[in-house]
């Protein structure tokens, strides 16, 4: 019996839904053990019953085999467990150490001791190899640098069971690779790691053992070396699963967005962080800007959708100039845009999906009559669009957004922005932490609207995306476009070298 | 020499309310609980000390009965700013709604208990706590005009208070904790802290200080209680973001505060301006307006504390 927790026949019920099933899941001292599921699928109300945040309804917990009861976070932490939330829970204006000592100070005389607990943190850092800079302020440093300063949370805790709440999410794919050599490395130094995922490389690159949860039901536990990624994918789904697109050749039509020579200047610095772009789009293409995260691909959108005025260039839709047109100007004549972050820009995330779904056409005559709203036509345009785009809910058009998932949440602005009709649709990281059925969906969904003639400008930070949905990539690297490369002549280590801008081709 | 000594010795009568009513709100707020109810809370801890005060002048003698009706002050305020905390942080109600709410409550209570007790509204007190010059530290040159003649122990306090906030809440964990609270509770809470208590604690902070703060405005500035403290509640909450929820910005904010107002009270007795033929009610305005035009420029880049406001819900993430 080596194993250091176990969760037995775990079953949670929320009001509508049972989160967890009879669930059982064993981990082992020493190892990495996954947890994989689509959005949904339960695993957050698994790890958040663990860290005593929730109570089962049923089920026990075991540590070293004896029951343990966890009634809250302190619970959880005095039997050494620790947590790296999704959503990290710092204080933005508080350093790096008061973060790390928050809950557990010691004092002297009523006065906190910071030295040593400096001396503490830079030991632990040291020693895991989690580089920080103990009195930086958190709202100062990067987002990889924020999740070790999570890491250290639990060290600094002498937690001994880590829990990774898809902690890949927020990273580039270089601090991915850093963050599993470190997960890696707190397992050598006997650490136990649960780590909650859903994607399937992450899992082959560093888990030891895995346990799918789909639709809160325990599918099983695997050795990870024993099963192909299509094998776990499709215990996840709980069918087959193609991320290879199927996409027919088509030739594009008439060129239906143009930009010229557009500048936006960072406000702060005054430096170009988008320099002297041009790029267009013709009816019936995938045209997929790539890049690392922070190359200007952000500031781009914003000049393109109107969120920001450019300082310099032109912007041309079907021919007319729109470089100062309003951004309601702009969706009519024609842009969908699915927004980088779709619960800041996509969605207004306390009205319901109803109202989410009019929000780009609530002032049309279809829906308002001399300034009133009109309800029931909203509702039945909600209710079609949730049957056309199978967006699930817990109670359909009068749902509270902010309560659905990820994927959900993707799925309504999609529907949203793409029944409108637009000529041109702008997505940007559409499948940012969405589990592969989403994504799957997703993929479907651009390419259908790509053979209907639209013309898509794809942003994506994901080589795999890149090289599968794309008819042509435009490589951009701080702010300029530097590479024009077709999908299928180029290799995705030949656009890797652009992306890290160690390479530089003619643009046409 | 004598007008400078003058102008600061007014000056503290009216700074050093403002600063210890704005230290209590920034207690409250870096909690992450609005305290719109400040100007309420003082005025009850007026009228209880008040209140004590003249029931029992001359039984005891000056300073004591002084300090004791500062703790009475400070208790009422504490019982009134409860209130406050309960209906938001355990109701979740609207905080200002709350506020405001003890803000209308409060001199309806006072002048309807006045007016059973004394068939009159107004209290009187016989002001005996004025030190003329404190012995040795008066006779200092300079320093001694300025803060140890003509002064009340009220000022001590307020600069005792000041230097302990700053400590509490800067150099303790239970600073820490209540700064963690205001900026990020659900972070908080996810390292084991109880944030609904560290809530109660900031707010019942802000009532014992804002009470204080009602009695030693009312002592040096009148002589005697009429139910109001004049919007000082609500200039110590100007004082409070002008000076950016930081306890010495904060002194900083309310002697600025201070000084207008002592201008605009005072002008006769400042040869320069009384020289000037400039009419009274131009003086009367400039602390308002100085309000208006400092606010304007400076809480655009506003350092209030993030969660200010929003009750904390251990269910939402």
């Amino acid at each position: 019996m080596d194993y250091i927790i176990e969760m037995c026949n775990i079953t949670k019920k929320f009001p509508g839904v049972i989160a967890n099933d009879d669930v059982t899941l064993r981990l082992k001292k020493g190892e990495i053990h996954a947890l994989l599921g689509e959005n949904g699928a339960g695993k957050s109300t698994l790890m958040s019953i663990l860290f005593g945040m929730y109570q089962p309804d049923q089920g026990v917990i075991k540590k070293n085999g004896e029951v343990v009861k966890i009634n809250d976070p302190n619970d959880a932490n005095r039997l050494g467990i620790g947590m790296v939330h999704q959503h990290f829970k710092l204080v933005q204006n508080f350093t790096v150490l008061e973060n790390i000592i928050l809950g557990v100070e010691t004092t002297k005389h009523g006065m906190l001791k910071m030295d040593e607990a400096r001396a503490r943190v830079l030991e632990l850092s040291e020693r895991y190899g989690l580089r920080v800079d103990p009195d930086a302020l958190i709202e100062d440093i990067t987002v990889s640098m924020q999740q070790r300063v999570e890491i250290l949370k639990m060290l600094y805790r002498s937690n001994e069971i880590l829990i990774f709440d898809e902690p890949t999410a927020v990273l580039t794919p270089q601090e991915i690779e850093e963050l599993m050599k470190i997960m890696k490395g707190l397992v050598s130094e006997g650490k136990s790691i649960l780590f909650i995922t859903h994607k399937l490389n992450e899992i082959k690159a560093v888990a030891d053992r895995c346990t799918v949860l789909r639709k809160g039901k325990c599918i099983g536990t695997v050795d990870v070396a024993s099963v192909s990624k299509e094998e776990l994918s499709e215990m996840m789904v709980g069918r087959k699963v193609d991320l290879i697109v199927e996409k027919e050749n088509k030739e594009p039509g008439k060129v239906i967005f143009e930009v010229e020579n557009l500048t936006v200047k960072d406000r702060a610095t005054g430096k170009n962080v988008v320099n002297n772009v041009s790029l267009n789009v013709r009816a019936g293409e995938i045209v997929c800007i790539a890049g690392v995260d922070g190359n200007g691909q952000s500031e781009l959108v914003y000049a393109l959708t109107g969120l920001i005025t450019p300082d310099d260039g032109k912007i041309r839709l079907n021919g007319n100039d729109i470089t100062k047109a309003s951004i309601r100007q702009r969706n009519i004549g024609g842009i969908g845009h699915i927004p980088e972050d779709r619960q800041r820009y996509g969605l207004v995330l306390d009205y319901n999906l109803a109202y989410n779904l009019v929000l780009q056409s609530y002032f049309t005559p279809r829906f308002q009559k001399h300034g009133f709203l009109k309800y029931s036509e909203i509702y039945k345009y909600a209710d079609e669009l949730i049957d056309k785009f199978d967006i699930r809910s817990g109670q359909g058009a009068r749902t509270i957004t902010r309560s659905m998932s990820g994927g959900n949440q993707q799925k309504a602005i999609i529907a949203r922005e793409i029944d409108r009709d637009p000529d041109l649709l702008i997505a940007v990281q559409p499948t940012r932490g969405l589990d592969v059925g989403a994504i799957e969906y997703i993929y479907k969904k651009l390419i259908a609207e790509r053979n209907k003639g639209r013309g898509i400008l794809l942003v994506s930070l994901e080589l795999d995306e890149v090289m599968n949905v794309s008819d042509r990539i435009l490589v951009i690297y701080e702010g300029e476009i530097v590479a024009e490369l077709d999908p299928k002549t180029t290799t995705v280590q030949e656009l890797g070298l652009y992306m890290a801008g160690s390479k530089r081709g003619i643009v046409a | 020499m004598d007008t400078i000594y003058f102008l600061v010795q007014q000056m503290m009568y009216f700074s050093i309310p403002l600063l210890v009513v704005a230290l209590g709100g920034m207690f409250s707020e870096r909690s992450g609980v609005t305290n719109i109810a400040l100007e309420g809370i003082m005025i009850i801890g007026a009228f209880t000390g008040i209140l004590f005060i003249n029931m029992f002048q001359g039984m005891l003698p000056g300073q004591p009965i002084l300090i004791l009706a500062i703790i009475i002050a400070a208790a009422t305020g504490i019982i009134v700013s409860l209130t406050h905390a309960f209906a938001s942080i355990n109701m979740k109600a609207d905080q200002v709604i709350s506020g405001t709410a003890i803000n209308m409550f409060a001199p309806a209570f006072a002048i309807y208990v006045a007016r059973m007790i004394r068939t009159v509204q107004q209290i009187p007190f016989v002001n005996q706590f004025r030190i003329e010059k404190v012995p040795v530290l008066g006779d200092i040159p300079l320093l001694g005009g300025l803060f140890f003649r003509n002064a009340y122990i009220t000022t001590y306090l307020g600069f005792a208070i000041l230097i302990i906030s700053w400590v509490v809440l800067y150099k303790t964990r239970f600073g820490l904790r209540l700064r963690a609270c205001g900026e990020h509770p659900q972070a908080a809470d996810s390292v084991g802290i109880n944030v609904y208590k560290m809530r109660y604690i900031g707010v019942a902070i802000s009532g014992a200080l804002a009470g204080i703060g009602g009695l030693i405005f009312v002592i040096p500035t009148s002589t005697n209680f009429n139910a109001t403290v004049a919007g000082y509640g609500f200039l110590a909450l100007a004082v409070l973001i002008f000076g950016q929820w930081n306890p010495f910005k904060i002194l900083l904010a309310a002697f600025f505060f201070g000084l207008m107002k002592t201008i605009a009270s005072a002008y006769s007795g400042i040869p320069v301006l009384s020289a000037l033929d400039i009419p009274n009610e131009v003086y009367k305005m400039i602390p308002y307006i100085a309000t208006l035009i400092v606010l304007a420029f400076t809480s655009k880049n506003s350092q209030a504390p993030k969660a200010e406001g929003i009750p904390y819900d251990k269910g939402s993430r």
